[in-house]
């Protein structure tokens, strides 16, 4: 059973803000269509981290954000409904600290009206440091796609997001398309640190090469499992990269932070490309 | 009375744009530099406290710059003004840059301060170049028929926002420098006890560095009055997508909470702010 997938160009998590502060730049073809991948929701609220966040390096960003979100009620009772509303097709990215908070966030989600799909965020830069349930091997991540599975109907995507790791993302890959998701997106941020030490996820133009690779790596190993890139997305050319490497889609982050019209053009100009 | 601004409605300014500006003039002013720019659709939408996102070349994150004063019509059509300090390679970038050079830019963005609705008085302290957004507050308040004092401090003469033009709308100016070089020797929160009461202000609006903020916040609180104050913090994007810019606040309903000060702020309640948390 296959589901139909978002795409072919996505709002990263994280970087679409509630989703509401993108339509004054959605250009001439407004909000409606535009696929919104969320930030990541948890079941509680998160204030987020401390100062700062992030910070600037050359080719990018390093971010520790700390996913701040108002917790999965306020989720569905404030910002879905507007969403909906406004014709947006929205991914919901969830986060747990444990499988059963995994599947709690899939089961009230599956029945949330107007959610296309979901994203399980297992490839955070520093999951264990910002209190997600850890991720070292093929089947953490595997064990969240099942958990999530089993609550969420098979016919609607779930999107496994996975850490851009060329040494692992075949595994990665394999084992969570084995357990149900119906697409891998490679990558995420990459772990870094902050100038100081702390540590972060590194995000932008300077992580594209490398996301790119992984995705290569899993097209080559598993042809079957369908991928989405993420990692440096700006323009045609870096979308097209991912595309042309056998990505069905691609998703959009920091670009966004840069240019908040990113993904308007870059849907006006696939949509141009494509007789 | 201002109403409380924290929460609630993305983008208190309506509808930013986004757009390619060009610089059209610039002109060295003590340790500033100061930018004119074009930008369609930016001054247009343009309300005291708001802030424009600028890119620099070769940086991914944008560099947020006050709104210090936006002229409907200009042999370059509509433009707005912007105060820049060197302080990193964004800014000195910006500083540098000729008569010509395109700019992307994004605004108008952030809650503006609110306006009280009837003809109150109002002291307005500011710090720094980032007193930018009191002098077109100034000239709103008194189009309101509010009576003005403003009080513009610097820690050097060299830093002191011009307060001549200023002198049209407020009723009265104070200038203070941190070394003495000009007007009264100190700085904000040495003053702005007296200065209050000498107004007799029901609203202190503040803008500066956090601790000129927290002075004038203080303050207006000790006296009953309302304060509003323009919160600076390093935003990544500037546009509420990013969530970089944490502001600790204690919402309406008295919960702690953090909101982005780009897009809940950066004009927020004086008394909301959790000022050690800052
Ligand atoms: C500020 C920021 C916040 C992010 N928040 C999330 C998040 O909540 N959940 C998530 O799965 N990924 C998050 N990411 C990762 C992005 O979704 C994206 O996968 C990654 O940054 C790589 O793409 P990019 O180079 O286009 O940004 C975040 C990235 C940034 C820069």
């Amino acid at each position: 059973m296959s589901a139909q997938l978002p795409g072919p160009v996505m709002v990263a998590s994280g970087c679409g803000g509630t989703g509401r502060e993108l339509e004054a730049f959605a250009g001439a073809a407004g909000i409606a269509g535009l696929h919104l991948v969320t930030r990541s929701i948890t079941l509680d609220a998160r204030p987020g981290g401390a100062a700062p966040r992030v910070a600037e390096v050359p080719g990018g960003l390093v971010n520790a954000v700390g996913l701040p979100n108002p917790g999965l009620e306020h989720f569905l009772a404030t910002e879905l409904p507007w969403l909906v509303r406004a014709g947006v097709q929205v991914t919901v990215s969830i986060a747990g600290a444990t499988l059963g908070e995994y599947a709690d966030l899939a089961r009230r989600l599956s029945r949330a009206p107007g959610v296309v799909g979901l994203e399980v965020n297992v490839g955070a830069p520093d999951d264990a440091g910002t209190g997600l349930f850890e991720v070292r091997e093929p089947y953490h991540s595997a064990s969240v796609v099942a958990a999530v599975r089993r609550e969420f109907p098979s016919d609607r995507p779930l999107l496994a997001k996975l850490r851009p790791d060329v040494s692992r993302i075949v595994e990665g890959a394999r084992a969570c398309h084995e357990a149900g998701a119906s697409a891998v997106v490679i990558g995420n941020s990459v772990p870094a640190a902050f100038p100081d030490g702390r540590a972060g996820g590194l995000s932008g133009p300077a992580i594209a090469p490398i996301a790119l690779r992984c995705v290569a790596a899993v097209r080559a190993a598993l042809p079957d499992v369908p991928t989405v890139g993420s990692g440096g997305v700006r323009d045609l050319a870096s979308a097209r990269a991912y595309l042309d490497a056998g990505a069905l889609a691609v998703q959009v982050g920091t670009a966004l932070l840069h240019d908040p019209t990113t993904v308007a053009r870059l849907r006006a100009d696939l949509a141009e490309e494509t007789p | 009375m201002p109403e409380a601004a924290v929460g609630g409605a993305v983008h208190g300014s309506g509808h930013p744009v986004h757009v390619d500006g060009e610089v059209v003039a610039t002109k060295r002013i003590g340790g500033y530099q100061h930018l004119t720019l074009t930008a369609p659709g930016v001054p247009e939408g343009f309300r005291a406290g708001n802030f424009v996102a600028v890119s620099v070349a070769g940086h991914v994150a944008r560099r947020a710059l006050w709104i210090h004063r936006v002229r409907a019509s200009s042999a370059f059509g509509p433009t707005l003004d912007v105060v820049v300090e060197r302080r990193g390679d964004g800014s000195g970038w910006l500083a540098a840059q000729p008569v010509g050079t395109r700019i992307a830019i994004t605004g108008p963005l952030g809650r503006p301060f609110a306006l009280p609705k009837e003809a109150v008085s109002c002291l307005l302290v500011g710090e720094g170049y980032a007193a930018a957004p009191l002098f077109p507050l100034a000239e709103r308040l008194r189009e309101r028929g509010c009576a003005v004092s403003l009080v513009v401090s610097a820690p050097d003469e060299s830093r002191l926002l011009s307060a001549l033009e200023a002198r049209r709308s407020a009723r009265s100016v104070t200038v203070l420098t941190a070394d003495g070089s000009v007007g009264l020797r100190g700085r904000v929160g040495d003053h702005v006890g007296d200065l209050l009461a000498r107004s007799e202000a029901d609203v202190v609006y503040a803008a500066g560095p956090h601790e000129v903020l927290r002075a004038a916040a203080s303050a207006a609180e000790r006296v009953g009055a309302w304060s509003q104050v323009a919160v600076e913090t390093w935003t990544p994007c500037g546009t509420g997508l990013c969530h970089g810019c944490p502001l600790p606040v204690v919402g309406e309903d008295g919960v702690a909470r953090v909101v982005r000060a780009c897009t809940e702020g950066p004009v927020v309640r004086g008394d909301r702010v959790r000022w050690d948390d800052l």
